[in-house]
């Protein structure tokens, strides 16, 4: 499960997310389950969603300086944003990615 | 998972003898008897600069290179690149480790302004982190180097100091020995508090400036389970790395030998009874100035390399190039024992560190060189509270006795006869005090040596004038009497005129031994005239009776020849 690859890369609009967990632990699974909602309100379409499972590889902590988990990043449009947590304050996820203008997220 | 690791941490409190770790940092192995406890966190706090991530990487390097133990450092503050630079002026090749697959460096960046928080998170990804390059290179050495920049760096801080609790629980779940570095704090040991959750071993650094010297000074504050030195400890931080110097750890229970080695100077060791120091003691040789104390302190030693010891010369005034130079010119060759690798000079300017510092490089080098003899000149170059000259003396010349190396300290006294406050109470560490004098008199200075005490010796307490010649130091007799002590041309001019008078007492002896002689003869002619005399009257007297004899033998024969012509018959 380490790899979910959601609809067309290479639009212009397209969002690249990618979500660090460790294990199924409830954490992460709220986090996957909120990350898809979000997504499919705000971004239909024209988002990407990674989930890395760092219990199975590791070594990818490092390389985006992963230390709290559930991480998710922003790789795509740059420039890189990262939130942390399950996910569950919608409005401060939406705010973190900087998906969508501060003022409508109020 | 908090479960098995909360079981695990009753387990460790069961255990047999507690193991523990070196940590190749000298002395403090000493001080800790061994070292940190192993698989167990051990927390190193204090203010910045004050030598945590150095402590962090000694302890690593020296890991992998002294004990085979490879390491993981984990930084919050430095990249890998800057550590590097950071320690290769320690002969420390971090980037070669890391090659090696010995050493894994993992910076790990937190900026607040780039992470929003979003829900509930745990920090299992650095357990990953970490988790993962233990198990890569096998380390049993974990470093992570001020853990409390998760606080600066993440919100929420209830989630992280139950998170902290839990990585402190995993490192020693995973068996591995760990330092934890930490900003000290305001009123508690750090920044954070973390104390709280790593209680097995607590050391704090300080770096303290007294009369704009600093000092670097360690602390074992707790150790759970071992005893430890309790004091303050002076550390260094220079081109060999961290020196601790356990100080206490010298007590007073060293060996004494009664072999007794020559101060490089015949009249001298004659002066001290058992013709020389006992090996092992502590020398002190004052003098103002110009008295030829690092004379005294070079014959010493060029009196030991002769017999092949190892010496160690520190000097705090002039340059090693100068005193051979100047040794050469009064017929002392310490070149040479350098250049034979017996003479070792540690020259440097005495306000370079505060004496902590002095006493923690000193001990390094006299651990290192591991001499029999070592010379300090002078001590008088420290400057500062005499408490703290006095205690800094006094452990050195404890590390010396407890090594048995004869050790000669030269102080610089005021001029005048008053002993000076640091001279008073260094004396009383000392077994042998040399005093070197300048007596002026009759317009000329002439230098005087007397020994002010000597432990264990019948020396002598004469005093005793000497010279520098280009022989090196001579001693001469001094003129003791009534009128005091006479140095230079005085006694000469004394030697003079008791020469005179040796001279006349001999004349009248020589006088009186004429007068008795005619006396002798005078007598001996009377009695041989008296005998004459009384053989002449006893010749007289058996003469007399040898005529009486005749007499009655011609009477008897009368009248024998009458009583015939009578016709008695």
């Amino acid at each position: 499960m380490t790899v979910i690859d959601d609809v067309l890369p290479g639009d212009d609009g397209q969002v690249h997310l990618r979500l660090y967990v460790a294990g199924q632990t409830p954490k992460s699974l709220a986090a996957i389950a909120n990350l898809k909602r979000l997504c499919e309100e705000h971004l239909a379409g024209r988002y990407t969603i990674e989930v890395v499972d760092l219990q199975v590889t590791p070594q990818l902590a490092a390389g985006d300086q992963i230390v709290a988990v559930p991480t998710l990043i922003r790789r795509l449009p740059p420039p890189l944003r990262r939130v942390i947590g399950d996910l569950s304050n919608a409005e401060r996820v939406l705010v973190g990615l900087d998906m969508i203008p501060r003022a409508s997220a109020s | 998972m908090t479960d098995r690791v909360a079981a695990q941490d009753h387990g460790a409190h069961k255990a047999p003898p507690l193991q523990k770790t070196p940590t190749g940092i000298a002395g403090l192995d000493a001080l800790t008897f061994g070292g940190l406890p192993e698989g167990r966190p051990t927390l190193m706090c204090g203010a910045a600069g004050c030598g945590k991530t150095l402590f962090g990487i000694t302890f690593l390097v020296k890991g992998i290179e002294e004990f085979g133990e490879p390491g993981v450092f984990m930084s919050f503050e430095e990249r890998q690149e800057e550590l590097s630079t950071n320690v290769t002026s320690l002969g420390f090749d971090l980037d070669d480790l890391v090659a090696r697959q010995k050493l894994v460096v993992d910076y790990v960046r937190l900026e607040r302004g780039e992470i929003a928080q979003a829900g509930d998170y745990d920090l299992e990804g650095l357990f990953v982190r970490l988790g993962h390059a233990i198990d890569t290179i096998g380390a049993k050495r974990v470093v992570l180097d001020t853990v409390e920049a998760l606080f600066a760096g993440l919100e929420d801080s209830a989630t992280l100091r139950s998170e902290l609790r839990r990585l402190f629980a995993f490192l020693k779940a995973k068996g591995v020995t760990a330092i934890v570095t930490a900003e000290r704090g305001e009123g508690q040991l750090t920044r954070y508090g973390i104390e709280e959750y790593v209680s097995d071993c607590v050391i704090l650094l300080d770096n303290r400036v007294i009369d704009q010297v600093t000092t670097r000074r360690l602390r074992v504050v707790k150790y759970r389970g071992s005893s430890h030195g309790t004091n303050e400890y002076p550390f260094l931080i220079d081109e060999q790395g961290i020196t601790v110097l356990p100080i206490t750890s010298a007590g007073l229970a060293h060996e004494v030998s009664s072999e007794v080695i020559s101060a490089g100077v015949a009249g001298l060791d004659a002066m001290l009874g058992r013709h020389g120091y006992y090996r092992g003691s502590s020398v002190l040789v004052s003098g103002s100035a110009g008295t030829g104390k690092s004379t005294l302190a070079a014959s010493f030693i060029d009196a030991a390399c002769a017999r092949g010891e190892r010496a160690l010369y520190f000097a705090f005034e002039e340059s090693a190039a100068q005193v051979t130079r100047n040794m050469a010119s009064v017929g002392i060759d310490l070149q040479r024992h350098r250049d034979a690798g017996l003479l070792k000079f540690e020259a440097a300017r005495p306000s370079l560190y505060g004496f902590e510092m002095h006493l923690a490089r000193m001990h390094r080098d006299i651990e290192t060189f591991n001499p029999s003899v070592i010379v300090v000149d002078p001590i008088s170059a420290f400057r500062g509270p005499s408490v703290e000259v006095n205690a800094t003396l006094l452990r050195l010349a404890d590390i010396c006795k407890s090594r048995g190396i004869t050790a000669l300290f030269t102080s610089l006294s005021s001029s005048g006869d008053a002993m000076t406050d640091s001279e008073r109470n260094v004396s009383s560490l000392m077994d042998i005090w040399v005093s070197l004098a300048d007596v002026e008199a009759n317009g000329e200075r002439n230098r005087v040596l007397s020994l002010l005490k000597a432990r264990g010796m019948n020396h002598s307490k004469q005093l005793r004038e000497y010279r520098l010649t280009d022989q090196g130091i001579e001693m001469v007799p001094v003129y003791v009497g009534p009128e005091g002590v006479l140095t230079g041309t005085a006694r000469a001019a004394q030697e003079a005129r008791e020469r005179e008078a040796e001279r006349a007492r001999q004349d009248a002896v020589a006088n009186r031994r004429r007068v008795l002689e005619l006396r002798r003869i005078a007598v001996e002619r009377q009695i041989a005239e008296l005998q004459a005399e009384l053989d002449s009257e006893e010749a007289e007297v058996t003469r007399m009776s040898e005529q009486d004899e005749a007499h009655a033998i011609s009477r008897n024969a009368d009248r024998s020849i009458m009583s015939t012509l009578r016709g008695d018959l």
